[in-house]
């Protein structure tokens, strides 16, 4: 991945003569400074403390939390918006295992983040003692990389490559596990002569980021041969910065796009070559376009399971090209005709300059397949039934409204659910790195820290967690953060009083036996709960009340706002594919239905 | 003599940095993505950083190929060779007890002096055999010496190395 220039300041020199003394935590603290960090998500506690003596006096900002969940998805969420690492230092034993969900979450998004988590000191590791938890064991699987380190000296070398691990080739979450004795001031064997390593020791640690020339010509013959193609775009081009040469390779081809949950905002939204989001709840046209192509351009997308739904009928007919970063994606879920394993940015500049070279020549005129899919968007576009009069609001209404009513730029959290899914289908994203949410754990409770970290790297932005109240339960608590670090996100609570997304599937699936899914609209009193936390709250219940809140928490910019929709309950998302279920099988909303189901009887009778 | 199976067991030959944990890392992996791991031999080389493990994997529950691109993305991991039999030989150990009646030991003798194996230990009427070469001549004498009573059995599973100059495939590195 390429991420964008990080300052590395020049250690300074030491004023006295000879090498400069450090004890390890001034060590960390230092290293930390010299990779261009500009704010740590924490949380203190024992095994860390001798760390957290020399943030006094540093120029790094630390933002404590209220849970060190709240940390890592803050690290996460500034990660996501700027480009630029996250990171978050948290204690030992039970502060390391509230972090496994964020790391989690990092490794299946492939978010650059670096972890710092104390340890006992040791000799006391293995001795099962207070705070003590095999930390790089647990975090094995859910990390790029972990270290334990065990000499103060080793600790400036560890921090570098943590970082240089988590920033290159697939992004992902380090772990960096720290004991408590070779941090400490009183040790003086937690001191050594300060030196900033200048090279790494990783012999087996090399990621290739330029593709194969030979592939990008195999990708480009398929290109110039193809009659129904589409771009199939995953996080993968974000991760690479790669949005800008996504447009031309797309705007010169002529194909469409559709951009994957954790691609939303990759390609404008507006563009009129864009389809929109494929999957699970993708729209009607961008399932459909994949399921009749010809060719896939599969490009920083890994064929997950919600975008594929039953991976032996999804594109049937398609070639594929996978353009990937980790070459252990391809053929891991479907196997492509043509893999490019490189950085997706890299791929696709070579594949534009190979087509302007003549490569398109030949290209079959592809407007038949373009005005099949245009009929489809007009045929099936997203629809909602509006409220009837007295009926509480839409959560789809709500959401356009913000959207419309919030600058084109604004940056939207979400966290998991039927919230997140009417949000990355009725946003407009026509930006890169607007939107940000959990989209491989599908981590409940991520967008309120989410937001807080975007907003603590992008203050000027307006930052929206749109956030469900079985989520908003799970994590609030971080809003008494944003207030004290007076990091003034905002938080639009679609309240429809149930776990929606469980409750619609209890209701298709389960012969509407709801079980264990009801929240309550007015349990707890969210707008207490917010004021409580510092923040400026509002509820809303009435539709034609929506524009002026949205509007008035728009204009507060010294302080959180929660906005309380209060939700119409028995919305269901739509389109769905149910799980494990064809693409072809697509359920749209049911004033469409009947039109689509009309329509498969003709094609299935001929 | 092959077993039922073998088609789809491959030798690998890993490299990995000589660190604490690592051999965890390539367990856990196995482990993790339920792939099979048949036998699994560590130990360091004589290059202090490093460590070499042969790994016999079984391709049931995933092809090679993923397995091999898995297994790389360890940041631990230095190369990996895949051991066929054109370009390189594998061999294993075997120790056993085995208890006979003092009639039987020329009968023993004889099945272990024909595989060139060697008694380590005979008193109390149990014998100490060992025996090294090829998987089939380790799977022959274990065979063989069922007709004794076998109290204890010890394979070290498969060790490879590659035929220099030749090729292996699916190198990484």
């Amino acid at each position: 991945m390429s991420t964008p220039e990080r300052t590395t300041p020049e250690p300074q020199s030491s004023r006295q003569q000879g090498p400069e003394q450090l004890n390890g935590g001034e060590a960390l603290i230092r290293s930390l400074e010299l990779e261009g960090v500009e704010v740590i998500f924490g949380y203190p506690g024992g095994a860390i403390l001798p760390v957290y003596d020399p943030i006094i006096g540093s120029p790094l900002r630390h933002v404590l939390v209220r849970h060190e969940q709240g940390a890592g998805h803050m690290a996460e969420g500034y990660a996501h918006a700027t480009g630029k690492p996250g990171v978050c230092m948290v204690t030992s034993g039970p502060a390391a295992t509230n972090v496994v969900t964020p790391l989690a979450d990092a490794m299946l998004d492939s978010v650059p983040m670096v972890c710092i988590t104390g340890q006992v000191a040791l000799a006391a590791i293995g001795t099962d003692a207070f705070q003590e938890c095999d930390t790089t064991g647990i975090t094995r699987s859910i990390t790029k990389h972990n270290f334990l380190v065990t000499r103060a000296e080793d600790i400036p070398q560890a921090i570098r490559e943590a970082f240089h691990i988590a920033t290159t080739g697939r992004p992902g979450p380090v772990l960096v596990d720290i004991p408590k004795n070779i941090v400490d001031a009183n040790n003086p064997d937690a001191y050594f002569d300060w030196e900033w390593p200048t090279e790494f020791d990783l012999p087996g640690y090399k990621p290739n980021t330029e593709p194969d020339p030979e592939s990008i010509t195999a990708a480009v013959e398929l290109i110039a041969a193809a009659e129904r193609p589409v771009l199939y775009v995953g996080g993968g081009v974000l991760k690479a910065r790669g949005a800008q040469i996504l447009l031309e390779l797309a705007e010169m081809t002529g194909i469409p796009v559709v951009t994957t949950l954790m691609a939303r905002g990759a390609f404008p939204d507006s563009h009129e070559l864009c389809l929109g989001m494929p999957g699970m709840h993708g729209n009607y046209t961008a399932i459909t376009a994949i399921q009749q192509a010809d060719l896939l351009i599969a490009m920083g997308s890994r064929f997950d399971d919600r975008v594929t739904g039953k991976v032996g009928a999804f594109a049937p007919d398609a070639k594929i090209i996978h353009v990937d970063i980790d070459p252990a994606e391809h053929g891991k879920v479907r196997m492509p005709d043509v893999p490019v394993q490189g950085d997706s940015r890299i791929a696709m500049e070579l594949m534009v300059e190979e087509l302007k070279a003549g490569g398109l020549d030949g290209q079959p005129d592809i407007t038949p397949w373009r005005q099949q899919v245009s009929g489809w968007q007009e045929k099936y576009p997203l629809t909602y039934q509006p409220s009837e009069p007295g009926e509480l609001i839409k959560p789809q209404y709500a959401i356009e409204r913000l959207r419309d009513l919030s600058p084109d730029d604004t940056i939207v959290c979400s966290g998991v659910g039927q919230h997140q899914m009417w949000a990355s289908q009725y946003w407009k994203f026509d930006y890169p790195y607007t939107w940000i949410n959990s989209g491989g754990l599908g981590t409940m409770g991520f967008s309120i820290p989410a937001a807080i970290g975007a907003k603590a790297g992008m203050p000027d932005r307006t930052v929206w967690a749109i956030d469900g109240d079985g989520n908003f339960q799970m994590t609030a608590q971080e809003l008494v953060t944003a207030s004290v670090e007076k990091i003034p996100i905002k938080v639009a609570l679609m309240n429809n009083a149930y776990l929606g997304m469980v409750r619609q599937w209890q209701s298709l699936f389960y012969e509407e036996r709801l079980s264990e899914v009801y929240l309550s609209h007015d349990m707890p009193d969210y707008v207490k709960w917010a004021e409580a936390m510092g923040c400026v709250a509002f509820r809303v219940e009435d539709p034609d009340e929506v524009d002026e809140v949205i509007a008035k928490a728009n204009a507060i910019n010294d302080r959180p706002v929660v906005v309380e929709f209060r939700c119409h309950s028995a919305e269901n998302v739509y389109p769905m594919v149910p799980a494990g279920g064809s693409n072809d099988e697509v359920i749209v909303d049911p004033s469409q239905q009947p039109s689509l189901d009309a329509e498969r009887a003709a094609v299935g009778g001929k | 003599m092959s077993r039922p199976g073998d088609l789809q067991q491959h030798v690998l030959a890993v490299l990995v940095e000589n660190k604490a944990g690592v051999l965890a890392r390539v367990a856990d992996l196995f482990a993790r993505r339920s792939y099979n791991i048949v036998s699994l031999n560590v130990a360091p080389t004589d290059n202090e950083k490093i460590s070499r493990i042969t790994i016999v994997v079984d391709v049931e529950k995933a092809p090679l190929d993923q397995i091999v691109k898995q297994l790389f993305k360890l940041v631990n991991v230095v190369e990996i060779r895949e051991m066929i039999p054109e370009s390189s030989l594998v061999r294993e150990m075997v120790v056993l007890n085995v208890k006979i009646d003092e009639g039987q030991k020329p009968d023993l003798l004889a099945a272990v002096e024909k595989r060139h194996g060697r008694i380590l230990h005979d008193a109390d009427g149990h014998v100490m055999v060992s025996l090294a070469g090829e998987p089939h001549e380790i799977d022959a004498i274990e065979h063989e010496l069922v007709a004794f009573d076998i109290v204890d059995i010890q394979r070290t599973g498969k060790v490879a190395l590659r035929i220099v100059g030749r090729e292996t495939p699916l190198t990484r590195a």
